[in-house]
């Protein structure tokens, strides 16, 4: 199966989902060029981390616009799985493929460490590897990923079981220490109402070798192959 | 023709920068300064007939780019003197 992985200027973290992806997870991998108007037949569609555009206007504002981002939103449309991840998830609240916005990070720091996790829900293309309630030790840098939604949009989030990362402390306790940015809820990750369409700031794409200090976030990419091997995400092709 | 394009965080939305830039004033002494919220200014030049026109552009344009309705809210001035036609 084929992962995508999109390229827009100032994105950085592509080649380390194109690495994680290809030569960890071992399955197929292709970057797409944002000026692109194909996905190239991909199954799982990767927005990575990074600095699109400069982060310009706003994270992710510029990005929205760019030619594949079409394709992108058909294929969401379509049930497609598509993951963001950091400035990824910021193009996807900016594109609307999920609600809310990014505010700058309460302590006003770029925040660069390893974050703890919950996993609350396992019934999406992301988490379905996952033991309910899992928690996982991922890296977050980031300067905006205070995630604001309006109080009755949080309310529906949390009704339908749309927030599927929430920081923690390690032992899973959801408290204000856990929470490296001011996220409403402490949402470190949603999902769209068709449950396909995953965001969240931490970066499982780092966290899949032992080397690099955690290996938590392969379970991440492992579900998308379950997805897609499974025919949850067939429709979308 | 220039628009002149004001976007601000909502009243509801917490602003960091703003509170830091506020810390900042009270650490030089300016104990009066009571509150700070940044946000951010867009000069239009555009090329329009009427103000009415070039207001219509202008916030089409906040709406669909320049600000993040979220998030957000916009003001629009318009000025047609002389000097904005240049």
């Amino acid at each position: 199966m084929k992962f995508a992985v999109i390229v827009f200027p100032g994105s950085n973290c592509d080649h380390d989902a194109y690495h994680a992806v290809r030569h960890v997870l071992g399955q197929d991998a292709a970057f797409v060029w944002h000026k692109e108007t194909s996905l190239g037949g991909a199954d799982v569609v990767v927005l990575p981390g990074g600095f699109a555009h400069g982060d310009y206007l706003r994270t992710g504002a510029i990005a929205r616009f760019s030619p594949i981002m079409r394709e992108v939103q058909q294929f969401a449309g379509r049930g497609g799985p598509v993951l963001g991840i950091c400035n990824g998830f910021q193009v996807l609240l900016e594109a609307g493929l999920l609600p809310g916005a990014m505010l700058r990070n309460r302590s006003v720091r770029f925040q660069c460490e390893h974050v703890f996790v919950k996993v609350e829900q396992t019934d999406t293309p992301f988490t379905n590897a996952c033991r309910p309630g899992q928690i996982l030790r991922l890296p977050i840098a980031h300067g905006e990923g205070n995630y604001y939604a309006e109080p009755d949009v949080i309310d529906r989030l949390e009704k339908n079981r749309q927030v599927v990362f929430r920081y923690t402390s390690a032992e899973g306790a959801v408290t204000p220490d856990a929470n490296p940015n001011g996220s409403a809820a402490n949402i470190a990750g949603i999902c769209s109402d068709g449950r396909n369409v995953v965001g969240l700031m931490p970066h499982p794409e780092r966290a899949c070798e032992l080397a690099l200090g955690s290996t938590d976030g392969y379970v991440v990419l492992e579900s998308a192959v379950n997805a897609v091997t499974h025919g949850m995400a067939v429709a979308a092709r | 023709m220039r628009a002149r394009v004001f976007v601000m965080l909502k009243p509801s939305v917490f602003d960091p920068q703003g509170t830091t830039v506020a810390d900042a004033l009270h650490t030089l002494g300016y104990a009066s300064v009571t509150g700070v919220r940044q946000g951010k200014y867009f000069e239009l030049d555009i090329d329009a007939d009427t103000a009415d026109d070039a207001r219509r552009i202008a916030s089409e344009a906040a709406d669909k780019l320049l600000a993040n309705p979220v998030i957000e809210s916009y003001r629009i001035d318009i000025e047609t003197t002389a000097a904005a036609k240049r």
